[in-house]
């Protein structure tokens, strides 16, 4: 098991958002995380990352087999975890194209090598895009694919992508589908792949691009169901939210 | 010339020799020992001096091979040991003593834009000059219509312990030429306790253009008081870039540009690092005094340890169509440190516009995560902001000189 979270209760500012998640992620699966609003979806985010305001206060997160729950966020990324955001800050000076020298683990003082700066033209960055202070002033779209771009400087282990879409036009959506793709191994046979990945989605509509194995619906700070995605988006599309609710009660 | 207009320098200065300075801790000027003027023998070549005191420039901007000036100044305490007027057509170095000599106006440019009764450090330097025949400091001059885009490097130098060094700086662009300076002050490495006061006057005529890039590396026990006046002539552009990043006892400086001409421009432009127990009082002025004049003060200003920051910004507007902006932006990084940010907008007149825009705070915590989520340790995260925040676009320099102002401030911020 890749990611294996056991009984997680979260606060956050002395107020319980997660009460009790209990999720498993194997090697080289993709899951997707549903749910309204304030459930606690980016919560559980940024605990699995150990953002230092998410304070655990039961349960144990484990990555690769090793208990990450009280390992600084740094210390997890570099066992291979990591994250695009949804509405990251903007850093002033501190350029992208530094950014992606340090991920890379290049010396900042030397030019970007090769392989990043074609990355970057595939996203469609030019070289001056690169000496922009990170996120300062960037449009929705250019705001997802740099985190798409520090993201493949990084090729983590396992992805967290929160609302990779939100704000996107749909060529553009096509483009970020197939670069989330190669950081979650799509390009290989499914038997082969090693990277997973847990994405976040309102309304699903990136599942269209990007393939997942396995759903949840997080409401309330609880996992209230789990299963195929395609059937339990077509649930929550039909009946909404209430509807896992109603059926979790079933439960 | 009208005769109540006559200025009578000396008794000015004497009647101010007492007089603290408007803002500022007062510094008893009687601590420091004056030296004599030109005691310390002349220097042929830059590349004459020690290994360690070539170390110390080069911090503060000042190239000992001198490789891209266009000419070069230095004064060590009270002497002016090494002037290089040669290196371009377009403009003129010289010490203040020669200057005078070779010149019979350049009198009518000294005090005149910064008044020596202003304080008692301004009385002082004027008292030096006109009791004890103290001529120190540098002329620079560039020639009606050149434009030479190498800097011309001047340096303060202090390198004995417990002195008391003065300068008077005179600074003109004539008509249509462009001037570019870099000026570095700094201490020897033994010396704990000094004094500066430099006083710099300069001179924008129509068309004109200076930029003037200072780098001060001062040990922790030296009180310093720069005195800046600037008058700009019609259509002349003044950009100004201090860095401050080393400790220091106490340094307070507010200059002052006149835009007196029409469309004239100033730019103030600081970065400041306090560090231990240094308490910085840097401000910059604009007084636009004629139609279509524009002033921009733009400050960055962190604190560490137990340092005091005080950033001031004025913008005075006296006539319609001016138009002034004043940034200033602050961290304090510890408890015991403290940003005083004090801007100022004057507007005297109707149709005029002024702005501003101040923010004091700590680092965002949401920029340290966003940083350690891509897996920088927190204390790297911490002093890449630091660094990125004090890292302002300098604007306004000639290409070959954006990338060595680049170079500077990236050395003064490796320390932070």
């Amino acid at each position: 098991m890749l990611l294996e979270i056991e009984n997680l209760a979260v606060e956050v500012a002395g107020k319980r958002v997660l009460k009790d998640i209990n999720l498993s992620i194997e090697e080289g699966e993709t899951h997707v995380l549903l749910g309204p609003n304030g459930a606690g979806k980016s919560t559980l985010f940024l605990t699995i990352l150990g953002f230092p305001n998410y304070k655990v206060v039961k349960g144990t997160i484990k990555f690769k087999g090793q208990d990450i729950t009280n390992l600084t966020t740094a210390e997890r990324v570099k066992l291979g975890i990591g994250v695009s955001f949804q509405t990251p800050p903007s850093i002033r000076g501190v350029s992208v194209g530094d950014l992606l020298k340090i991920i890379s683990h290049q010396d900042v003082k030397e030019e970007l090598n090769p392989r990043m700066k074609e990355l970057s033209q595939q996203l469609k960055f030019s070289d001056e895009f690169l000496d922009r202070d990170v996120n300062l002033g960037f449009s929705g779209g250019e705001v997802k694919r740099s985190e798409i771009l520090q993201l493949l400087a990084q090729m983590p282990d396992f992805t967290m992508f929160d609302e990779p879409d939100s704000g996107v036009d749909i060529e553009n959506v096509e483009l970020l589908a197939s670069e989330i793709g190669t950081l979650l191994d799509k390009d290989k046979p499914q038997g082969n792949r090693k990277r997973s990945g847990l994405l976040i989605t309102h309304l699903g509509y990136i599942l269209n691009f990007v393939s997942a194995d396995k759903a949840h619906v997080l409401i309330d700070g609880v996992i209230s169901c789990s299963g195929n995605p395609t059937e339990i988006l077509e649930d929550i599309r039909k009946n909404g939210f209430n509807g896992c609710v109603e059926c979790a009660q079933c439960l | 010339m009208d005769v109540l207009s006559v200025r009578n320098v000396y008794e000015d200065a004497l009647r101010a020799k007492d007089k603290k300075a408007a803002i500022g801790a007062d510094v008893t000027i009687e601590n420091f020992s004056d030296e004599t003027v030109n005691a310390l023998d002349m220097i042929d070549d830059l590349d004459d001096l020690n290994k360690q005191t070539k170390k110390d420039l080069l911090k503060v901007g000042v190239d000992t091979e001198e490789k891209n000036r266009s000419g070069s100044f230095l004064q060590v305490d009270q002497s002016n040991i090494f002037t290089n007027n040669s290196m371009s057509d377009s403009i003129e170095v010289m010490n203040m003593a020669v200057a005078l000599e070779k010149y019979s106006w350049l009198d009518d440019y000294l005090w005149n834009v910064v008044k020596p009764d202003a304080d008692k450090y301004t009385a002082k330097t004027a008292l030096n000059e006109k009791e004890n025949g103290v001529l120190s400091g540098y002329f620079v001059r560039s020639l009606p219509g050149t434009k030479e885009v190498m800097p011309v490097q001047a340096c303060m130098f202090i390198s004995d312990e417990d002195i008391m060094q003065t300068a008077h700086n005179v600074i003109i662009a004539e008509e249509n030429s462009e001037l570019h300076l870099i000026t570095g002050c700094a201490t020897g490495d033994d010396v704990g306790s000094a004094m500066h006061v430099g006083v710099s006057e300069m001179y924008l005529k129509p068309g004109s253009k200076i930029t003037f890039t200072m780098v001060h590396n001062w040990a922790e026990q030296v009180e310093v008081r720069p005195r800046t006046g600037v008058k700009l002539m019609d259509d002349s552009t003044y950009i100004n870039n201090y860095i401050l990043t080393s400790p220091v006892s106490t340094i307070q400086s507010f200059p002052t540009a006149y835009c007196d001409g029409e469309n004239s421009r100033a730019i103030f432009q600081s970065i400041q690092g306090g560090k231990k127990d240094s308490i910085i009082d840097v401000g910059s002025r604009v007084l636009l005094n004629a139609k279509g004049a524009r002033g921009e003060v733009i400050s960055r200003a962190v604190a560490q340890d137990e340092s005091k920051i005080y950033a001031r910004g004025h913008l005075a507007g006296t006539v319609p169509d001016v138009k002034g902006h004043l940034e200033c932006h602050g961290l304090v990084l510890s408890n015991d440190s403290f940003i005083y940010a004090v801007p100022e907008l004057e507007a005297s007149s109707a149709n005029l516009e002024m702005s501003h825009e101040a923010a004091v705070g700590k680092i965002s915590e949401d920029e340290i995560n966003y940083l350690t989520s891509r897996g920088i340790e927190e204390e790297d995260a911490e002093s890449m902001i630091v660094r990125g925040f004090l890292n302002m676009d300098i604007t306004g320099l000639p290409d070959e000189l954006a990338q060595q102002t680049q170079n500077m401030i990236d050395m003064s911020l490796d320390g932070m």
